[in-house]
């Protein structure tokens, strides 16, 4: 399982023909206590960079991007009694949505963690 | 409290060093670089309500208007009674525009001295506070000096716990202060201006000082076992679940006094006598009622309605959010919002509308969460 990730801080899991989609530890560090999650519905089509999800935290709303496009699969059920999982365990327990990937080659411009840290760093 | 979005490098707080030493993390605000939060807006919410937090409000503007005839010259800008205001007591109220808009909220603190010409203190916002300084120069008689206190620090102490951390720092030094009284002392070299006042709904105090001494007096606090630094993001979750307007937010000069439900800031005396900016419109609002009023909307769910938010009744658009979050202390989402007087009942079943979902909403008595302003009873 290969894990990628996108300058807007979201992280993708890739297995085989599909995808797991979530924010980093640094996007919930910096959106600070999450009090609600907008997951997109079962079947919903999403498109690479356009907003898929949205993060509430206590002092704002953010936009999650589609890090590629596909269809929605899963979303993560869990979020919606316990939205703070997104603060607790971004990258694993918190994760967003499953999806389809419709093009691999979408991928390629993803960073790997290495690269993700270095970009991180930089901020 | 107010905010704007600047885009010339913002300023630094006496207290810069110091934030970021406590781990704070800092963003523009009001034209200054600001603390945001240490280690999280809800556990700092909550440490507030729970114990006292200290905040860094140096970014307001703190002003002294002076001279024979001071109360006067406040009272053709605002209006509150100034006049009946003792020495020692604090009123909050409107800077008024010659329609009765709202320019700025502020408190007004009476510190004339025993013998002294007449000398009030007035605490306005940060984002605003150069237009208030051009407003009061232009419209102020040339007999009241006006005095900007730039080298002043603003720290205030919010919480159950408040007095008493102080008192075991200041000891008897600070006064025996009920909600909305101030005096003086000095601790060490250090002069203070200490009021019974705040942002947050809770007991507490805001202490002035010279921005030199802000350190020192910060750190000192903060070794207080009930103390900590609370950010701007808990300071804005408070002052909404107290129901207390933010301007720039809630208030701006589109809106007026009556339909802020800020018609308590006209003194009585004032009602009669008008004289103030905007009087005859405001005064005939107080008769007939606004159109529209401030009101509190309390949310089901988890999912917060901000500003610009509209409200509907059915399919009838009857207003707009001017704040909402997230109520750490209620664990659901409020907000304050202008709605159609028909519409702005207690106990009105309405509906806003965030990315095309309506969320139900019930206006509801604001503050969300009671005040605990001490007022000597206890």
């Amino acid at each position: 399982m290969a894990r990628y990730f996108t300058e807007e801080h979201e992280w993708i899991d890739v297995e085989g023909d599909t995808a797991t989609v979530g924010i980093t530890d640094y996007a919930q560090g910096q959106l600070g206590d999450i009090v609600f999650v907008e997951l997109p519905a079962v079947g919903t089509p999403v498109e690479k960079g356009k907003d898929a999800a949205v993060v509430e935290s206590v002092k704002a709303a953010s936009d999650v991007y589609a890090p590629i496009s596909g269809e929605v699969t899963e979303i993560n059920d869990s979020l919606d009694g316990d939205p703070a999982l997104v603060n607790s365990s971004p990258e694993e327990d918190g994760w967003f949505f499953k999806l389809t990937i419709a093009d691999k080659a979408q991928l390629e411009g993803l960073m790997d963690a290495a690269a993700y840290k270095s970009f991180v760093d930089g901020l | 409290m107010s905010e704007s979005e600047d885009h010339t490098d913002p300023a630094k707080l006496p207290l810069d060093a110091w934030h970021r030493a406590q781990g704070a993390r800092m963003v523009p605000f009001a034209g200054y670089e600001m603390p945001i939060q240490y280690e999280g807006i809800v556990a700092e919410h909550e440490w507030t309500r729970s114990h006292a937090g200290l905040f860094d409000v140096s970014h307001m503007g703190q002003l002294l208007v002076s001279g024979e005839g001071a109360a006067d010259a406040l009272e053709a800008l605002l209006p509150g009674d100034i006049a009946a205001l003792k020495p020692g007591r604090l009123r909050y109220s409107l800077l008024l525009d010659a329609n009765g808009g709202i320019l700025d909220d502020l408190m007004v603190t009476n510190v004339t001295a025993e013998g002294g010409e007449p000398t009030y203190y007035l605490v306005v916002n940060g984002a605003t506070k150069w237009d208030d300084i051009a407003h009061l120069r232009e419209h102020l008689p040339d007999e009241i000096t006006l005095t900007h206190l730039e080298d002043q620090a603003l720290l205030a102490v919010q919480g159950p716990e408040a007095e008493t951390a102080l008192r075991r720092v200041f000891r008897d030094a600070m006064g025996d202060l009920k909600f909305m009284q101030g005096t003086r002392f000095s601790f060490g070299d250090i002069d203070i201006g200490i009021s019974r006042s705040g942002y947050t709904g809770e007991d507490g105090f805001e202490l002035s000082l010279p921005a030199e001494h802000a350190e020192t007096l910060a750190g000192r606090l903060c070794a207080e076992i009930e103390i900590k630094p609370i950010g701007l993001g808990a300071r804005d979750s408070l002052r909404l679940e107290a129901g207390l307007p933010l301007y720039g937010h809630d208030l701006s000069p589109e809106t007026d006094p009556v339909s802020a439900g800020l018609a308590f800031a006209i003194g009585k005396r004032r009602r009669a006598e008008g004289g103030f900016p905007g009087a005859e419109r405001v005064l005939r609002l107080l008769e007939d009622g606004t159109d529209r009023l401030r009101v509190g909307l309390a949310l089901e769910g988890r999912l917060p309605a901000r500003e610009g938010a509209r409200v509907f009744a059915g399919e009838t658009p009857v207003g707009e959010v001017t704040s909402g979050g997230f109520s750490p202390t209620l664990g659901h989402p409020v907000a304050m919002a202008y709605v159609a007087r028909e519409r702005a009942a207690q106990g009105a079943e309405l509906e806003i509308e965030v990315r095309g979902k309506r969320l139900p909403a019930r206006v509801t008595a604001m503050p969300f969460v009671p005040h605990k302003y001490y007022r000597g009873d206890k």
